[in-house]
């Protein structure tokens, strides 16, 4: 497995610095482009081209926490990306259940924006809480810690689905 | 993706959409979700006192194959003793809906609602026989 992580030469952590990841890319952008190497053998551009597909795809998941934390599980050990297996966590399914359902009924509210502006600020209340829980996870990555870093990945995936949802609605509802 | 003409049947005229009153102790609660495409499943069994599944309904944020199998669980269910609907298995299913290999997913998440369910009404009885 790639490290993304060294690739792009910053620390193994869940927080880095967005502007510099940026930065960087840039970078090594400009010295894996496959134009810059027009003129090589053809081992040369199969190799750039290697490359300059692992900085593109390296870019997207440090760029994004929920692929960001993926990454530093499978690092440690955690495999989550291909995983099948269900979640059972009654009481956050339920909490999301219900979101899901007001989201389904905003249509027919009296202030539809209002409801949405306030299921937004709601859900990224819990996103935030729970990218913070990963962060401190994470940075003392025990074995038990890592587990439950996974769960939390897991918990963000549907709140990102949700989040999703709540956007297209609001494109829809502005339409 | 093409859908079968079973799932678009499911998902075009869902069977036993709804909910049980939670409160009814009769009534069993299976909520499941699946991280990967952030699905979430609510699979409610009306058990009688002799252990056999009378009405079953359920609510799912998903796709059309996940909510095909839910809705065909809800069928397959009714008439059931709790460890007949347990035998139920994700690959049933996934023939009867011929659901492609990435939508197997669906038919897991509808087998794991089935059991968080029985596990739940089993956790109940043993609340009352306590």
């Amino acid at each position: 497995m790639v490290n993304y992580f060294s690739l792009f030469s910053l620390t193994e952590s869940f927080d880095i610095d967005l502007a510099s990841l940026s930065r960087t890319y840039q970078e090594l952008q400009k010295l894996t482009h496959p134009d810059k190497f027009a003129g090589g053998s053809e081992q040369q551009k199969r190799v750039a081209l290697q490359r300059n597909s692992q900085v593109n795809d390296g870019y997207q998941v440090l760029k994004a926490p929920v692929s960001r934390a993926e990454h530093l599980l499978a690092l440690r050990g955690v495999e989550l990306a291909h995983e099948t297996q269900t979640m059972r966590d009654t009481d956050f399914l339920m909490q999301q259940m219900e979101w899901r359902e007001a989201l389904a009924e905003v249509d027919s509210a009296e202030q539809p924006m209002d409801v949405l502006d306030e299921l937004n600020d709601t859900v990224d209340e819990q996103q935030a809480a729970l990218k913070q829980r990963l962060s401190s996870l994470l940075g003392q990555p025990s074995q038990g810690n890592l587990q439950e870093a996974a769960e939390s990945v897991r918990k963000l995936k549907f709140i990102n689905k949700l989040q999703r949802e709540i956007a297209e609605t609001e494109e829809r509802l502005e339409a | 993706m093409a859908y079968s003409e079973k799932v678009i049947d499911h998902y075009e005229n869902p069977r036993n959409v709804g909910a049980f009153d939670k409160n009814d102790p009769s009534i069993a609660t299976g909520m499941v979700g699946a991280p990967a495409c952030g699905d979430v499943m609510k699979l409610q069994l009306k058990v009688g006192e002799n252990g056999i599944i009378e009405d079953a309904k359920f609510k799912t944020y998903g796709c059309g194959s996940a909510i095909a199998s839910s809705s065909l669980v809800t069928e397959w269910v009714k008439g059931k003793s709790i460890d007949e609907a347990t035998s139920i298995k994700n690959t049933d299913i996934a023939a009867e809906l011929a659901l492609p290999p990435v939508k197997i997913h669906c038919s897991i998440l509808a087998e794991d609602a089935i059991k968080a369910a029985v596990e739940d009404y089993k956790s109940r009885q043993k609340a009352v026989t306590n």
